[in-house]
């Protein structure tokens, strides 16, 4: 084999590996992704049960309950609309009333939204980003980040310490 | 003072920066050695004048200077000091200051070495690495500035306190080593750059090259493997690795690393593949700024992204857009001027890196797709938000790898040039019998229905006996008196020993990861102190809680009688964790009781009307993963040990080699 033989089967094979390779991921690609969506959105696209989905929001206040055999319910809100959601599982430490959470799952016939993943907010400064904008599109979006409420923040830290 | 002092040096730095990228970089190009030989002290005073900057935020943190903005929002007067300084880098800007510490410390490691070095590559070389330093000081200096201080009138007496999850010792040492692994490319970067620019890639370049990227990614190895312990134990939610896009911004330099690794190889003792290795180590790189910058922007959703902040996200990305953008330009108009060399058959130790590099690369690209398609998904359908999650990754990476799985111990079976495969094939029959007979074990004996899990763990196997079985024969086992096999056990060349290491590692990984994602067994329940609950054969007991007090933070803490076939083996603690200034974000620690078996991992939620939430996990033979990563990190040191990585000394004869510097 010449040297130009040589390079030209190491090109298409490298070609015809690589075509296979995307035609993989592309394949991947279409069955395994999952949309995320606000409450509100959820009934505006008209979800059909059985979709798999990310449901993301603030879990409204007063709606956490412990059911019978572990479950847990609660509701997810974007102040506009709210989903029912029901999880069997550990929820995450962070998992508060009135705080960001995305919640994985599938929905069910009769509207409620069965999660078999929830998420929460990693530290008080983090908030998962779809939560985040869909608050902030809302206008309930609140900038901690100035001078004046760490400075305020850090006194009362201090005064707590001291007392 | 010391902090302003510190601010001043970064400035500095960043001068001396400039510096170094304009006058070596115009020095070679004009040909003139005077100003080609400031690189190696420009080098030393860009990393003398970044250790201050860094010392002085060091200080700020170990004296608790809240009147600093960084200080404030990371630390607390009660936090040990440990933490106090491990606080500097659990943060956003400190932790870009250890980036530039790391950068600037490699600078100076290169100038010392590089004595033998053509005085113009090395100029360049140094010259590319003062240009990457340029980038990321201005992005301090500018829009990140870690010594920004409140206003004196309203300094708070106290600290806010370092994220509570990040307060462990492993996570302490985590970030310093996957930076000291990002930062690693750089300098293969600038070797590639440097050579773009001299036109002229050769064996010797290629030895360079090469101790650089293993030390890269030996340390980014350690560093993922850290990370991933960490999870493990500190998440409590008994997983090890989510391929969350943080973790996949790590995992994407480190495939690219150990694509470039072996195109090396080639480059060194083939002089082929040069137009290809400098690619990848333009890529490697890339995918370690790209890193940083997914991390770093908190562009994606991710467990990780310390903030939300646009205007660092605009200035990371044009730094991207800079380096990447630029060093592909010059890759285009110069790749050219590299001659090719020596040809060699499909079949043949080339044609098997070359293969390795195929699916490195493609493994690569399937894991980079899948964690920024959100993003790309989201600008073109205009706010439309999707995920990608687990499945997908399992599916495409864990088809692309598998082939390559298969082939490792055929490669070093293959001799150069060309190779017949049969020959090869046949000398691995151990390796092949022991997989065969583990995987018809594990579907008869441990579990029908696991099939899949079965191949995957003989693969496992046919890698580890492949790697020892190429070690023996290449030391004559059975073809020579032992004392001749002994003898050259003994001598063999580091990086030959090396290899077999990683390749081992490699082999434990895979069978870390089959077993314990296969036969993990969980118990998620309630249970007040006095009841036993069952998992694995153990019987585990709730023996009482109790509140306890640390140096920073209160818990409540359960404690769990661990017994076996009526033995007891010990107990087993975990705590719910709250820390002083940040009540809002209790932690989880984790009871682990080790066992050759595997883990058994204990941890505790809040309370509800049943009693307490306990999630009981046992692991089989999960400590198989960091085992394997240890071996793939002191593959790499072995690797790095060999007297043949000190350029210039082909030949010990020629030169002592205390005359020579250590690598």
């Amino acid at each position: 084999m010449t040297r130009k033989q040589q390079r030209l089967i190491l090109i298409l094979s490298a070609m015809a590996f690589l075509s296979l390779a995307v035609g993989l991921i592309l394949y991947a690609l279409r069955d395994t992704i999952v949309f995320f969506y606000t409450p509100t959105e959820m009934a505006e696209k008209n979800v059909q049960p059985g979709t798999r989905l990310r449901l993301g929001g603030l879990v409204e206040k007063g709606s956490f309950r412990q059911g019978e055999n572990g479950i847990i319910h609660f509701a997810v809100t974007d102040t506009n609309k709210s989903v029912k959601v029901t999880y069997k599982g550990v929820l995450p430490d962070l998992f508060r009333e009135g705080q960001g959470v995305v919640a994985e799952g599938v929905l069910q016939p009769d509207g409620t939204f069965k999660a078999d993943t929830v998420l929460a907010k990693h530290d008080e400064k983090y908030m998962p980003r779809e939560v985040a904008d869909s608050l902030k599109k809302q206008g309930l979006w609140k900038h901690a980040k100035d001078y004046g409420e760490y400075g305020a923040d850090g006194a009362k830290a201090g005064k707590e310490l001291t007392q | 003072m010391i902090v302003e002092l510190g601010h001043f040096a970064l400035v500095l730095a960043l001068a001396t920066a400039i510096y170094l990228t304009v006058v070596p970089i115009y020095g070679a190009q004009v040909g003139s050695a005077r100003l080609m030989n400031v690189a190696a002290p420009a080098a030393g005073v860009l990393f003398l004048l970044t250790l201050l900057s860094f010392l002085s935020l060091v200080n700020a943190y170990v004296v608790s200077d809240f009147s600093v903005l960084n200080v404030w929002a990371n630390s607390h007067t009660d936090k040990p000091l440990l933490y106090k300084i491990t606080g500097v880098w659990g943060n956003h800007e400190g932790s870009m200051l250890l980036w530039v510490l790391i950068l600037t410390l490699y600078g100076l490691a290169v100038a010392l070495f590089s004595g033998n070095l053509p005085a113009s590559l090395r100029a360049r070389v140094l010259g590319v690495l003062g240009a990457v330093c340029v980038g990321f000081l201005l992005y301090i200096v500018t829009v990140s500035n870690p010594f920004e201080r409140i206003p004196l009138d309203r300094a708070p007496v106290q600290g806010r306190g370092l994220n509570p999850i990040l307060q462990d010792p492993a996570l302490a040492a985590h970030p310093p080593l996957l930076y000291a692994g990002y930062v690693g490319f750089s300098v293969t970067f600038a070797f590639a750059i440097a050579a773009l620019m001299e036109g002229k890639v050769d064996a010797a370049w290629a030895r360079w090259v090469r101790p650089w990227t293993l030390a890269a990614w030996m340390f980014l190895t350690a560093g993922i493997a850290m990370g991933s312990w960490w999870a493990y134990y500190e998440l409590g939610w008994g997983g090890w690795w989510f391929w969350d896009p943080v973790e996949n911004a790590s995992f994407m330099p480190w495939l690219a690393g150990v694509a470039l690794l072996h195109s090396a190889i080639v480059v060194e003792k083939r002089n082929s593949l040069k137009v290809w290795t400098v690619l990848l180590a333009i890529v490697s790189f890339s995918l370690s700024l790209i890193g940083t910058f997914l991390v770093r922007s908190g562009v994606l959703s991710s467990v990780h992204a310390f903030a939300v902040d646009p205007e660092r996200g605009v200035f990371i990305l044009s730094l991207l857009v800079f380096f990447i953008g630029g060093s592909l330009f010059l890759y285009a108009i110069r790749a050219n001027t590299l001659r090719t060399g020596g040809t060699f058959a499909p079949i043949s130790r080339e044609g098997a890196l070359v293969v390795n590099n195929l699916l490195m690369s493609a493994a690569t690209a399937a894991v980079f797709i899948g964690t920024l398609f959100p993003l790309v998904y989201e600008a073109v359908t205009g706010g439309g938000k999707i995920t990608v999650g687990a499945p997908y990754f399992n599916l495409t990476f864990g088809i692309l790898i598998m082939p390559l799985l298969l082939l490792i111990p055929v490669g070093p079976m293959l001799s150069w040039k060309r190779a017949d495969l049969l020959p090869a094939l046949q000398r691995l029959w151990v390796a092949a019998v022991a997989a065969l007979i583990v995987a018809f074990f594990v579907v008869l004996w441990v579990d029908h229905r696991a099939f899949k899990a079965a191949l995957g763990i003989g693969v496992g196997v046919w890698i580890v006996v492949g790697a020892i079985a190429e070690m023996l024969q290449r030391a004559m086992l059975f073809k020579a008196p032992l004392k001749v096999v002994l003898k050259r056990l003994a001598t063999m060349p580091g990086q030959m020993l090396g290899m077999t290491l990683a390749h081992l590692g490699v082999g434990l990984v895979v069978m870390g990861a089959i077993i314990s994602s296969t036969w993990k067994q969980e118990l998620i329940t309630s249970a007040r102190p006095g009841e036993t609950l069952k998992l694995a054969g153990f019987e585990i007991t709730f023996l009482d809680e109790s509140k306890v007090r640390g140096p920073d933070y209160v818990a409540e803490q359960a404690r769990f009688q661990v017994k076996k076939d009526g033995r007891v083996l010990g107990i087993v603690t975990s705590e719910k964790r709250t820390f002083a200034g940040r009540a809002g974000m209790p932690t989880t620690e984790v009871g682990l009781m080790y066992f050759p078996t595997g883990d058994l991992y204990v941890a505790i939620g809040d309370k509800d009307s049943k009693g307490r939430v306990v999630r009981i996990y046992f692991n089989p033979f999960v400590y198989f993963l960091w085992l394997g990563a240890a071996f793939m990190v002191v593959g790499g040191i072995t690797s790095l040990l060999d007297r043949r990585f000190r350029v210039g000394v082909p030949d010990r004869q020629k030169i002592p080699a205390s005359a020579q510097p250590a690598q």
